[in-house]
């Protein structure tokens, strides 16, 4: 794993979920020291749960981009 | 002017009459495959769903009638007395009211003929520049995080896509570029509004969506600068125009053409919320079996590892060499008790040698030992001059004793 770790709370679900799948790639290549596999299995699990918390509150975000730029669109039903 | 002969006897019934019309009316191809261009009149839509009108200019009247299942092909039209239609069809006749009538199988609006040699017209051009080519059609990725919308802010078809999108794919953020999707300045608009969301938004993809309409409504996604727009646009489009069956020139110009709006929504999110959480799921499980199994190896790998280290152990070691003492002492054991019965007999001999050998028996034959008080052995008659006295060693006992002579010579 690369040292500089992002927090895991300011990943986006892409990024998390894409570091969670390398995770699942290195452990399945074996070989891995067991405390080396011990961390990336913690790493693995905070990024899913925190992929799941995201899937859960998710909502659609909708904004304006008009002729002065973005803003809150308001006539959502 | 021909006179009719009295005498005639009536060779035709009515109806024979009527069907001699008929084969004549709908023999003549010209009448049966037409183009009819008039105004509407005495409008009516029974319950049945067939349409019945009159189409009328200065001249002349021609009964309609459209059955329900072409009629249910005409949408976005307000069908009423005084709409200036083009219809299509052939002529019958109805047999029961003597009547012929043109039986329509399309109506459109008038003028929808010029515009769809247009439509041509401006197909086969952009066609031949290659803007539809199929090699220019983009990928569309299965989980877009920034999806940009153009259409109308208060159309139904906005509210449809964003339905969607927040069932499918909550995740996914929405920018709207608002413009008219009708009208004169509709497609200036739609061109800015595509160009605003590729230089401020890089959207990973661009829905270009309106409701349905008539051919007149929808025209602005037939015009050529639209078309341009969508083919130069940075983010793949995915165009949702109208109904199924219509067909924009921004459909064929579209990376992917979904017939409806709704559709566009969908085609744009393969990748639904539930398929995100399923793959999640199977990830954590993976990630669970994969660490167990890893543990499991390395438990198998400690237990092997053990085996070996208890095999050279020390106590191990301790007990091995315990056992090749125990065997070393009773080899020693049998060894001994073997050389000790050897030791006897030998011994046993050796003292009869011995025994042999003892100055007792020389002296139980008769002979003594003569020794001064000293204890030096006399052997010569010089070593005891007279007077001396010896001691004298018997086989049993000894004696004292006095020399009274003394001859050397003898032996």
């Amino acid at each position: 794993m690369a040292p500089s770790l992002k927090k895991v709370e300011g990943l986006t679900y892409e990024a998390a979920f894409k570091e969670l799948e390398g995770i699942v790639a290195a452990l399945e290549a074996e070989g891995n020291p067991l405390d080396e596999s011990l961390s990336l299995y913690e790493r693995g699990q905070a990024l899913a749960v925190h992929c799941a918390a995201l899937l859960e509150k998710a909502e659609l975000k909708v904004r304006q981009l008009g002729a002065d730029g973005l803003s809150d669109f308001e006539g959502q039903a | 002017m021909l006179q009719p002969s009295l005498f005639e006897i009536p060779r035709l019934s009515v109806t024979e009459f009527t069907r001699r019309v008929r084969r004549l009316l709908e023999g003549d191809p010209a009448l049966g495959d037409v183009w009819v261009r008039a105004e509407i009149s005495n409008f009516s839509r029974p319950s049945s769903g067939h349409l019945y009108f009159t189409l009328k200019d200065p001249g002349a009247s021609l009964r309609c009638v459209m059955w329900r299942s072409d009629a249910l092909r005409v949408r976005g039209l307000d069908l009423q007395d005084g709409l200036s239609v083009e219809v299509h069809g052939k002529i019958t006749v109805y047999e029961p009211s003597g009547q012929y009538q043109l039986v329509v199988d399309t109506l459109r609006p008038a003028g929808a003929g010029a515009l769809f040699a247009e439509f041509m017209r401006l197909k086969a051009m952009l066609e031949a520049e290659g803007l539809f080519d199929i090699e220019r059609k983009r990928e569309i990725g299965n989980f877009p995080r920034v999806i940009g919308i153009v259409t109308s802010p208060t159309g139904a078809a906005l509210q449809d896509m964003l339905n969607v999108l927040r069932r499918r794919l909550p995740l996914a953020q929405v920018i709207l570029a608002p413009a008219p999707v009708q009208g004169a300045e509709a497609p200036a608009a739609l061109v800015q509004a595509l160009k605003r969301l590729n230089d401020q938004a890089q959207p990973d993809l661009i829905l270009l969506a309106r409701g349905g309409g008539s051919i007149e409504d929808l025209w602005a996604f037939n015009d050529e600068r639209v078309v341009r727009a969508v083919v130069a646009s940075r983010a793949p489009v995915i165009s949702g125009v109208g109904h199924e069956t219509d067909f924009t020139l921004v459909d064929f110009a579209a990376d992917l053409r979904a017939p409806t709006p709704t559709a566009a929504a969908e085609l744009a999110t393969p990748l639904t919320i539930l398929d995100l959480a399923g793959a999640l799921r199977s990830d954590r499980q993976r990630l669970d079996d994969l660490l167990n199994r890893q543990i499991d190896q390395e438990r198998a790998r400690l237990e092997s590892i053990n085996m070996e280290l208890r095999f050279y152990s020390p106590a191990r070691r301790l007990q091995t060499e315990a056992q090749r003492l125990d065997d070393l002492t009773h080899r020693a054991a049998r060894a001994l008790t073997h050389s000790l019965a050897l030791e006897t007999a030998g011994l046993r001999s050796l003292s009869r040698r011995l025994e042999a050998l003892s100055p007792l028996a020389v002296l139980r034959r008769g002979y003594a030992v003569v020794t001064r008080p000293d204890g030096g052995i006399i052997q010569a008659a010089s070593q005891a001059p007279v007077g001396a006295e010896l001691h004298v060693r018997l086989a049993q006992g000894a004696l004292k004793v006095k020399v009274n002579q003394s001859n050397m010579e003898e032996t």
